[in-house]
């Protein structure tokens, strides 16, 4: 590690991950700053869930390095300690738990305790109450609270399921396709959950519809087979000849 | 949540709890109202089912763990029971020895194997009651939950669990009486099993446990912990990637529930007065997960009000017409699933909604 770095939030540096030769990552290189919110664009196959993957432990790459701050060595840590240590990932597909209510699913995402009989006697405690209805607040659902999770409606779910990632806290938040199936007034509605959430933590946002990330985009990465080959606001971005031809398609 | 088909159930049991007594004891023999033996007989096996029932809806209702095999934990806290009852038959047993049971008399063995020791001693055979299906439950889920073996597959192997104990205790050789199993009992703690206040004071005992099992696993539903399992349940993996060890969670409450059944099963024993490696057939356990279907899943009073309209139904119809009751508990599990996804008291709940 070189002694030189500025702080940043994420460092992967020339991380290579290959599956039966097929090379999913590239010697891919990429930052996050503090508070930022970065888009992830490219298209299918360009490595973006590989990825997340390297980042939350699912996978391990051959060569690289992938730190979180300066001093935790993601490449080391389990994937459990890797959200202890507070990365929170969104699925594509929301999974709330749809027999419990949105009070509920928020409670059971609380940081605490998890053994059986610790939450065998937890009581929720005023802290944690005022938790849960600031985070109730920030995604919308104040009114839903008593809502089982399976009536939610399909962005509701996805709202649900951030206000779940924030119930720990996490400083950098992972969130994979977060607008795919849902109508525009929800997708306006998610634009703004987003954008409250940068500053307090760091965003990193892969998304395929294009008007959704210039909504939101400060800052976009374009990946290409398991590389970054454009990166800048989304003008930039669009007018890059490489990103045309790649990815545009124009 | 408001538990009123909780609270209807306990007022129900302890109404049964006073009724019993009555009728038996203080009404005469010869009234219209006075309640048999043989009813009080009938009224504590319902119970004991009851109990069993209980859980399996623990853990299959709460926790997705469909268990076809809760019957071994039933029969092991039975054997334990069975045990201490041996015991105490002393030298009034048919060859009269004063510590061996007669049918190791009939095999014959010299000296009492060295797992007897102490079933002479009633706290020692009580605490045997819950240690031995909590082992059993808790070698078995550490295996099986580690491994991660769920669904269907978990079923198979519960199966063979009850089935591998069956083949076990039928063996004469394993020192539990082979096929016979243990009966000819004849005292518990001094007090004549055959005598009428035993037999209600036993029912009683009954009611307290099962009412005492079903408020254990209310607190255990409507804590944390119990949505953890609720979680668990519908979304397994998710449960995980919150931190949660889904594996102690499970092994935690499937221990729990086979103690609940080991208990059921000692106070079947001495109520029914015989215990033999029947009990551990496949079919037994599979039968109680019917009552629970049939009663309510995931409700906990519900399973064990479908134990009891069941097995009365089974009393009726193994009495009546003994060749039906199989199709007839067939049709019953098949109807309950196409049109009772929540059992009678979905029906009932349903039924109040319009009112």
């Amino acid at each position: 590690m070189s002694a030189l770095r500025r702080e940043k939030r994420l460092y992967l540096e020339d991380v290579t991950v290959s599956f039966d030769g097929f090379k999913a990552l590239n010697n891919l290189t990429l930052y996050v700053e503090p508070g930022e919110l970065l888009c992830i664009i490219g298209p299918n196959g360009a490595g973006k869930t590989t990825m997340m993957d390297v980042i939350t432990g699912k996978t391990r790459p051959d060569s690289g390095s992938a730190w979180f701050g300066n001093d935790l060595n993601l490449l080391q840590m389990s994937e459990a300690e890797i959200v202890k240590a507070g990365i929170g990932r969104k699925f594509q597909k929301p999974t709330v738990f749809e027999q419990l209510t949105v009070f509920e699913n928020l409670e059971l995402a609380l940081a605490g305790d998890r053994s059986f009989l610790k939450t065998l006697r937890a009581r929720i405690t005023g802290a944690q109450q005022k938790r849960i209805d600031e985070v109730l607040g920030i995604i919308g659902l104040t009114e839903q609270r008593g809502f089982l999770g399976r009536i939610l409606a399909h962005g509701q779910k996805q709202w649900l399921e951030i206000g779940m990632l924030l119930m720990q806290n996490p400083e950098l938040l992972l969130v994979d396709e977060p607008v795919a199936g849902m109508t525009p007034q929800e997708i306006e509605r998610t634009a703004e959950l987003l954008l409250s959430l940068a500053g307090d933590h760091s965003v990193v946002v892969v998304e395929h519809d294009m008007h959704f990330v210039r909504s939101i985009a400060r800052r976009v990465s374009v990946l290409h087979e398991g590389q970054v080959i454009a990166e800048g606001d989304m003008d930039k971005v669009q007018k890059d000849p490489r990103v045309i031809e790649v990815y545009l398609g124009v | 949540m408001s538990d009123r088909g909780g609270a209807w159930f306990l007022s129900v049991l302890t109404a049964l709890a006073v009724a019993v007594p009555v009728l038996n004891l203080l009404v005469p023999a010869g009234s219209a109202l006075h309640l048999s033996a043989f009813g009080i007989t009938l009224i504590g096996k319902y119970l004991c089912y009851g109990m069993l029932a209980l859980a399996v809806d623990l853990i299959w209702g709460y926790c997705g763990i469909l268990s076809l095999g809760h019957a071994a934990f039933f029969s092991l806290g039975g054997y334990a029971m069975g045990m201490y009852l041996m015991r105490q038959i002393g030298t009034r047993g048919v060859y009269g020895d004063p510590v061996l049971p007669d049918f190791m008399v009939f095999l014959n063995w010299k000296a009492l194997p060295w797992f007897w020791y102490g079933f002479n001693h009633f706290p020692f055979a009580m605490a045997m009651v819950v240690i031995a299906p909590a082992l059993v439950a808790l070698v078995f889920g550490w295996f099986a939950f580690r491994s991660r073996v769920t669904g269907v597959y978990l079923s198979i192997i519960t199966q063979a669990l009850t089935y591998a104990l069956m083949l076990a205790f039928f063996r004469n050789d394993m020192g539990f009486g082979g096929n016979n199993g243990f009966t000819d009992f004849k005292d518990i703690l001094g007090f004549d099993l055959h005598s009428d206040g035993t037999r209600v004071l036993l029912l009683v005992i009954t009611a307290l446990a099962l009412g005492a099992s079903y408020l254990a696993c209310r607190v255990i539903v409507e804590s944390r912990a119990g949505r953890v399992l609720r979680a668990i349940r519908d979304a397994e993996s998710r449960t995980r990637f919150l931190g949660y060890p889904v594996e102690a969670f499970k092994l935690w409450v499937f221990v729990f529930s086979a103690v609940i059944a080991g208990v059921a099963g000692a106070l079947y024993v001495p109520q029914i007065g015989i215990i033999n490696p029947g009990e551990f057939a496949p079919i037994n356990s599979i039968e109680a997960v019917i009552w629970v279907a049939v009663g309510g899943r995931g409700t906990l009073y519900g399973a064990i009000a479908g134990a009891i309209v069941v097995n009365y139904a089974k009393t009726y119809f193994t009495g009546a017409f003994p060749e039906v009751w199989l199709y007839a508990l067939g049709a019953l599990f098949v109807l309950a699933t196409l049109f009772l996804p929540r059992g009678i008291i979905g029906l009932v709940q349903e039924r109040g909604k319009e009112k």
